[in-house]
């Protein structure tokens, strides 16, 4: 028995219609993530070149004087 | 201010926001996942086949959804960019800005989906019936949307001029919705949101509402991570601005 329903005369019509979905979902979520990615190294890089927020500075000084 | 207001602004705040996407997210994701193994299996291993459509059925446990979010993430963009033009808020912006992309790929499979079944059931993959042409028209927009943003550089330009397109763009969605209706269409009329109750089967229609749950959960979940994307990227570019002036003072000075 197979794990595949069977899915008669047209199940070219739905596995395709099932592929192309998750293939275009799943490039979707990743063309987010990797953006995601990029923007938090971007950040990060700044960060540490000592370029930060007016907030971040902030906290980091208020956190300082509280040492 | 009334609650509701105050809940409002408080989100207005994109630190805040960010906050509680982080603890929103993994919840939301764990729902997605759930309701897509259960639409799935009850789509694949338990829907019957219909006694007209047979097994091809089955894509419209994804195409019916996919059409439901294409409108539905219009109306996101539209509704943001009337908080956006009226409020001037900022995350309005954001919001309209991220679902554009989403909308987009839910539309094209919308179509997609809807050619894979027409070939079996219409005998034809495309007609210029009301309903195709205008979710068409409605793919068109969203890529005009995304154009725009990428087009005009500085955001709240780019924001205002996509926040203007998008409202009048808007009146596609009652025409998609009610062409079925207006026009002799080859596109069915409805039969899940009608006035006197749902014409479709409960064995067919609970998996059908499932994937639509299961999907719309998915349009958040992508939403949110997108919206959380754009906050950094506007954080990076701030900063950016931020050096080079910085630079440019130090410069002037040694000069």
């Amino acid at each position: 028995m197979s794990v595949f329903p069977d899915l008669g005369d047209h199940a070219g019509f739905i596995w395709m219609a099932y592929g192309v979905s998750a293939l275009v979902l799943a490039g979707l979520i990743g063309w987010i993530r990797i953006d995601a990615r990029r923007q938090m190294t971007l950040l990060d890089d700044l960060e540490a070149r000592g370029i930060r927020r007016r907030s971040s500075r902030a906290k980091s000084k208020g956190a300082s004087k509280a040492r | 201010m009334t609650q509701a207001e105050g809940t409002f602004n408080r989100l207005a705040n994109p630190t805040r926001f960010m906050g509680l996407a982080s603890t929103i997210l993994p919840w939301l994701t764990c729902l997605t996942a759930l309701l897509l193994l259960t639409g799935l299996y009850l789509a694949f291993f338990v829907a019957p086949e219909d006694y007209q459509q047979g097994h091809t059925v089955k894509i419209m446990f994804i195409h019916v959804p996919f059409a439901w979010l294409a409108m539905m993430g219009y109306s996101v963009i539209t509704i943001a960019s009337i908080g956006s033009l009226i409020w001037r808020h900022p995350m309005a912006d954001v919001a309209a800005k991220t679902a554009a992309p989403i909308g987009a790929c839910f539309t094209l499979l919308a179509l997609v989906t809807g050619s894979l079944w027409g070939k079996p059931m219409w005998g034809t993959y495309w007609v210029w019936d009301a309903r195709l042409t205008s979710v068409l028209l409605l793919f068109f927009l969203y890529l005009g949307l995304m154009a725009l943003w990428q087009a005009i550089e500085e955001p709240s330009r780019a924001g205002r001029a996509a926040a203007i397109l998008a409202i009048v763009g808007s009146v596609n969605i009652p025409i998609i919705k009610f062409s079925v209706d207006w026009w002799n269409t080859l596109h069915q009329p409805a039969s899940v949101a009608k006035l006197d109750g749902p014409s479709i089967h409960s064995s067919i229609l609970t998996p059908l509402l499932i994937m639509a749950a299961a999907f719309t959960c998915l349009f958040f979940v992508m939403h949110l991570m997108a919206m959380r994307t754009e906050v950094l990227r506007r954080r990076v570019q701030a900063l950016q601005l931020t050096h080079v002036d910085a630079a440019g003072v130090t410069q002037g000075a040694r000069a």
